[in-house]
C-alpha cells in the first residue's frame, strides 16, 4: 500500500559544509542518513525522521538543518495537518496511534497564567547569598498536634512522627521504568538523586540490583502488574509509591513491548524474556477505597512501618474527593499527575484528551484537604509538565509539598522530546534497551547533568523565596496570597484560590 | 463587612512600636508610665491606631470572661447582647468609661460585659475555652458592626485610631492598674482607620502587640483555619494571636516551644544539636512549619502569667528587654525604658528567634488565678 503520510521534517543538508564524516549515520537509529559511496555524498530519508536532532546536535560542520515539513494541507480549522496525517496512519495500519512524552496540544498552562510577589519597603526581600536559605522538606504524614513531655534541658517529644522522606530541595524525579529507559538513564537518576539530597523513583519496572545501593534515595513503586515486586525490593527503598494511574494515561496501564524486555530486564521485572510486559488497568486488588486502604496496609506492614506509602493518581475530575478517600485510607503522601504528564508510550487519543492540568488539580485537592481538616495527614507531590523552577515554585505556593520532574530530567539527559520513545530506538540513548544506543549515555555524564540541573533550579528558588522576604520553603507552602493571575476567568481564579494581578 | 470596608489587602502593612513592661510579683501600677513609654516612640506611629492591654484590672471579676467591645450602632448593639444572652450569663454590663480627647474622633459604642458561659450549652462543647472562642469568632464574623477587642478573665484591651498616648487618656488609662501593661502605636501603610484594626489583638488571655510584616501570612492564616480560627481582620497580628492561642492553650505546648515554632531555629543549627533536642526541633518544624513566621516582625504576647518578647529568626525588626528588680521591659527601642525607669542598669538585646520571658512568680500566680487577694499598689518611681 502506497503511504499516503507526508515526511513530518525535512532534513537539509549544505553539502559545502558536509565533510562525510558519516557521524549522522552512525548516530541515527531510525536510518535516515546513508552515505553513498559512488557519488560521494549523504542522503537522507527523511520519511523516517523524527526530529530528534541527534545529527543536527552532532554534525560536525553544522552541515544539517531539520525543520519542520512546511508542506501545507488546505487550509481548514477542522481537518488540520495532524488529524489527516492520523487518519492516513491508521487507514493504513488498522491500529492504535501510539506516541510517547506528554500532551502536545495546547491546554492552557495555568503556570504562565500565575506571576509571583516580591518584597519592596515594608518587607526587606533576603539575599540568599549571604543569608540563610531553606529548601529542606519533610514529606509524609504529620501529627495534627505534637505532645512534649518535661521541661527546660529535659523535654522530650511523646508524640512518635511517622515516617518521613527527608528532601533537601523540594523537587524529586519522576517515575520512570527500568525498561521504558535505559540502565544508564536510570543509573544517571539515583545518583544525582543520592548526590542532591532527593529521591528518584523506580517506576513499575523493579529496580537492578545494581542500583540497590541508592535505595535510600529510591522510592520504589508497585503498579498493577506488580513487576519486579519482592521482598528485598520493598525493604532497599526508601519509601513506597502504589501507582494507579499515571498523567498521560489515566485509565490504563502500561505496555511495554516484548522487544525491549532483554535479559537484564527479565530479570528485573520478573517475567520471561522476549515477552510483552502488560500491566492491567486497575490493581485487580483494588476496587475500591477501602481495599487500597489494605494494600497500603500490607506495604507498611511488610517493610515494619518504617517507610512512608505514597499513593500516586492520575489528575482527573474528582481528584478532590478521591484524595481526600486517599488520605483516609492512609497514603502518607498524594503524589498527582498532571495531564501533561510524560510516558514512555501511551495511546495518542488518550494522552491527548484524558484528565486535567495539574494546576487545577492540586488547587482543588488542596483546597479540599484543608477544608476537612486533613491536609497534615499527607504531602502532596505534584507531576506533569513541570518545566522550570518557576513552576516548581508556583506548585509550592498553590499548596504543594514537592514536585516531581520527569520529562525535564530527561531533556536534561539529552532528550528532545521527539515522542518516540515507544520505539525504543531512543537516538539520545534514554527510552532504549539496545546497547549501542545505550552506551550514548555515560551515567557520570548523566548524573552530572541532572546534578547541575537540580542545583540551578533550587538557587532560582531561593531567589525567588528571598524576593518574597521569605527563607524558609514552608512558608511559601500554600500561601497562594504571594500569586496573581494574569488574564484568567473569575471562574479560574476561584479554583486556583488566587487573586487576579491589580488586586 | 469588615474585609471589604477596611482590608481591601490581602493583609496590612505596617510598621510600630511596641511596649510592654511587667511586675513580675504581680504589683500593680497604673497605666500612666506605659502612655509615657509608647509617646516616647512617637516616631514610630502616624495617628492611624494605638492601643493598651492590662491584665489585672478587674480584680473584683477574676473569674468571668470579660468582653470589651466595639459597635458602629445600636443595631449591632442589640444584635450581639441577644446572642451573648443566650450564650452567657450577663454578670455585668457598662459602657467603657471614656473622656474626650483631641485626636481622637468618631469613637465607636464601647462596651464591656463580665460573663459566664452557660453550662449546658459550655459543656456541649469539650472545652469551656474553645466555647468562648467561638462565641467571639459568631460576633466577629457574623455580627455586622461588632468587634470583639478582648475577651479574657481579668484582662482588658483599650484600643482605637489615634496616636496611642491619646487613646490611653481617651480610655482614662490611669484609672486602672494592673500588673502587665502593653502598648501599641502603629504606622499602618495599607489600612483605613479602624477601631478594630488597632493592637493589641486577643483572643482569651492571650493579646498580642507586634511590629512587623508577616511575609508568610497566607499559609499561616490557611493553617490556622483547619483549627477553626477564623482570620476576620487580614492582619498579621490576629494570626499570631491565634497560632499562641493553638500551640499553647490547645496543644499545651510550652512558650519556649511555642518560640520554637514561630521563630524556628535555623536546619543548619539543628542539624548541631544532641540528639534529644534535635528529635524535639526536627518534630516541631515538621509539624508546625505552617505556623513559621516568616519575614521581619518583633512581638510582644502576653498572658495572665507571662510577657514574652519575641522577634523573627534573622532579627529583622528591633527589640530591646530590660529588667530592674522586679520590673521586666520590653521594647522597640531602649530609651523609653529608662524614660520610665531611671534605677534600670539592665538592659540586652535578645537573639533573633530566642524569647524573652518574663513570668509571674508562682505563689503570686496562684493568687492571682485564684483571683482572692488585692496586691498592695506600687508604681514604679517615675510613674
Ligand atoms: S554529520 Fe554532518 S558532516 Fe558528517 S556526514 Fe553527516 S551531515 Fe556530513
Ligand atoms: S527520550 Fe528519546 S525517544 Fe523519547 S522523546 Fe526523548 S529523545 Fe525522543
Amino acid at each position: 500500500m502506497k503511504s499516503y503520510i507526508l515526511p513530518q521534517y525535512l532534513v537539509e543538508r549544505d553539502d559545502y559544509r558536509c565533510i562525510r564524516c558519516e557521524v549522522c549515520v552512525r548516530q541515527c537509529a531510525f536510518d535516515v542518513h546513508w552515505y553513498d559511496e559512488e557519488e560521494d555524498a549523504v542522503f537522507a530519508d527523511e520519511s523516517k525522521c523524527v526530529g530528534c536532532l541527534r545529527c543536527a546536535t552532532l554534525c560536525p560542520t553544522n552541515a544539517l538543518v531539520v525543520r519542520h515539513n512546511p508542506t501545507e494541507h488546505p487550509p481548514n480549522a477542522n481537518w488540520t495537518r495532524d488529524v489527516l496525517q492520523n487518519i492516513y496512519k491508521q487507514a493504513e495500519t488498522g491500529g492504535v496511534l501510539l506516541t510517547g512524552m506528554g500532551c502536545d496540544r495546547d491546554y492552557p498552562i495555568y503556570w504562565d497564567r500565575i506571576v509571583l510577589d516580591a518584597s519592596q519597603v515594608t518587607n526587606p526581600s533576603i539575599d540568599p547569598l549571604r543569608e540563610p536559605m531553606e529548601l529542606r522538606t519533610y514529606l509524609g504524614a504529620k501529627p495534627d498536634a505534637l505532645q512534649v513531655e518535661g521541661k527546660g534541658k529535659k523535654v522530650s517529644l511523646r508524640t512518635r512522627i511517622t515516617p518521613q522522606l527527608r528532601l533537601e530541595t523540594p523537587i524529586m524525579f519522576s517515575a520512570i521504568s527500568y525498561g521504558a529507559i535505559s540502565f544508564n538513564a536510570c543509573e544517571s537518576l539515583a545518583r544525582a538523586a543520592a548526590e542532591m539530597g532527593t529521591y528518584y523513583n523506580t517506576g513499575e519496572g523493579g529496580l537492578h540490583r545494581d542500583l540497590y545501593k541508592y535505595g535510600d534515595h529510591t522510592i520504589c513503586q508497585v503498579a498493577s502488574g506488580r513487576f519486579g515486586v519482592h521482598a528485598d525490593y520493598l525493604e532497599v527503598a526508601a519509601a513506597l509509591e502504589i501507582k494507579i494511574g499515571q498523567g498521560a494515561k489515566p485509565g490504563i496501564g502500561g505496555h511495554l513491548p516484548g522487544e525491549k524486555v532483554s535479559a537484564e530486564i527479565s530479570r528485573t521485572r520478573m517475567i520471561p524474556k522476549g515477552t510483552d510486559a502488560l500491566s492491567p488497568a486497575p490493581h485487580h486488588d483494588i476496587y475500591s477505597i477501602e481495599d487500597l486502604a489494605q494494600l497500603i496496609y500490607a506495604l507498611k506492614e511488610a517493610t515494619h512501618w518504617k517507610k512512608p506509602v505514597s499513593v500516586k493518581i492520575a489528575a482527573v475530575h474528582n481528584s478532590a474527593a478521591i484524595a481526600s478517600g486517599m488520605v483516609r485510607a492512609g497514603a502518607d503522601i498524594i503524589a498527582l499527575d498532571g495531564i501533561r504528564g510524560g510516558t514512555g508510550a501511551a495511546p495518542t487519543m488518550i494522552r491527548d484528551n484524558v484528565g486535567i492540568p495539574i494546576e487545577l488539580a492540586l488547587a482543588a485537592v488542596d483546597d479540599r484537604l484543608r477544608q476537612e481538616g486533613i491536609r497534615n495527614r499527607a504531602s502532596i507531590v505534584v507531576a506533569g509538565g513541570i518545566r522550570s523552577s518557576a513552576d516548581v515554585i508556583k506548585a509550592i505556593a498553590l499548596g504543594a509539598d514537592a514536585v516531581y520532574i520527569g520529562t525535564a530530567a530527561l531533556v536534561a539527559m539529552g532528550c528532545h522530546v521527539c515522542q518516540k520513545c515507544y520505539t525504543g530506538k531512543c537516538n539520545w540513548g534514554i527510552a532504549t534497551q539496545d546497547p549501542y544506543l545505550s552506551k550514548r549515555l555515560n551515567p557520570e555524564v548523566g548524573a552530572r547533568r541532572l546534578v547541575n540541573l537540580l542545583t540551578a533550579w533550587s538557587h532560582e528558588i531561593m531567589e525567588m523565596l528571598g524576593g518574597m522576604g521569605i527563607n524558609a520553603v514552608e512558608s511559601l507552602r500554600g500561601n497562594r496570597l504571594r500569586l496573581r493571575g494574569v488574564g484568567l476567568s473569575q471562574e479560574e481564579l476561584d479554583i486556583l484560590g488566587i487573586k487576579h494581578a491589580g488586586a | 463587612m469588615l474585609r471589604s470596608a477596611f482590608c481591601r489587602d490581602d493583609k496590612d502593612f505596617s510598621a510600630c512600636s511596641i511596649f510592654g513592661m511587667m511586675n513580675m510579683r504581680g504589683e500593680k501600677f497604673d497605666g500612666g508610665p506605659v502612655i509615657t513609654a509608647i509617646a516616647n516612640m512617637k516616631e514610630r506611629s502616624n495617628g492611624l491606631g494605638g492601643g493598651f492591654a492590662a491584665y489585672g484590672i478587674y480584680p473584683q471579676y477574676a473569674d468571668l470572661y470579660c468582653f470589651q467591645l466595639m459597635y458602629d450602632d445600636e443595631g449591632a448593639k442589640e444584635e450581639t447582647e441577644e446572642f451573648l444572652k443566650g450564650s452567657f450569663s450577663v454578670e455585668g454590663a457598662e459602657v467603657i468609661p471614656t473622656r474626650p480627647c483631641e485626636g481622637v474622633d468618631d469613637p465607636p459604642l464601647l462596651w464591656r460585659y463580665f460573663l459566664q458561659p452557660r453550662e449546658n450549652l459550655a459543656c456541649e462543647v469539650a472545652d469551656v475555652d474553645d466555647f468562648v472562642v467561638r462565641a467571639v469568632m459568631h460576633i466577629n464574623v457574623r455580627i455586622d458592626g461588632a468587634f470583639v477587642f478582648s475577651s479574657g478573665k481579668n484582662m482588658g484591651v483599650f484600643k482605637g485610631v489615634g496616636f496611642p498616648e491619646d487613646i490611653g487618656r481617651f480610655f482614662r488609662l490611669e484609672e486602672y492598674e494592673g500588673y502587665i501593661w502593653v502598648a501599641h502605636g502603629r504606622f499602618p501603610t495599607n489600612t483605613q482607620g479602624w477601631w478594630g484594626g488597632a493592637h493589641p489583638f486577643n483572643i482569651l488571655d492571650w493579646s498580642v502587640v507586634h511590629n512587623g510584616e508577616i511575609s508568610s501570612y497566607g499559609i499561616n492564616r490557611r493553617y490556622l483555619e483547619m483549627f477553626g480560627y477564623i482570620c476576620t481582620l487580614h492582619t498579621d497580628t490576629e494570626v499570631i494571636a491565634y497560632a499562641v492561642d493553638l500551640l499553647v492553650r490547645r496543644h499545651g505546648l510550652s512558650v519556649e516551644d511555642m518560640a520554637r515554632v514561630l521563630a524556628a531555629p535555623l536546619w543548619t543549627e539543628i542539624d548541631r544539636m544532641p540528639e534529644r533536642e534535635r528529635e524535639l526541633h526536627v518534630a516541631l518544624r515538621q509539624t508546625y512549619g505552617s505556623l513559621l513566621l516568616n519575614g521581619p516582625f518583633s512581638v510582644i504576647i502576653s498572658n495572665r502569667g507571662q510577657m514574652i518578647g519575641l522577634t523573627d529568626r534573622i532579627r529583622l525588626r528591633p527589640l530591646v528587654a530590660g529588667r530592674n528588680g522586679d520590673f521586666m521591659y520590653i521594647s522597640s527601642e531602649e530609651a523609653p525604658m529608662h524614660l520610665v525607669d531611671d534605677t534600670l542598669r539592665e538592659t540586652w538585646i535578645p537573639q533573633g528567634g530566642a524569647p524573652i520571658v518574663a513570668e509571674l512568680e508562682e505563689s503570686t500566680r496562684k493568687e492571682e488565678e485564684e483571683g482572692a487577694k488585692v496586691l498592695s499598689l506600687r508604681g514604679p518611681d517615675s510613674a
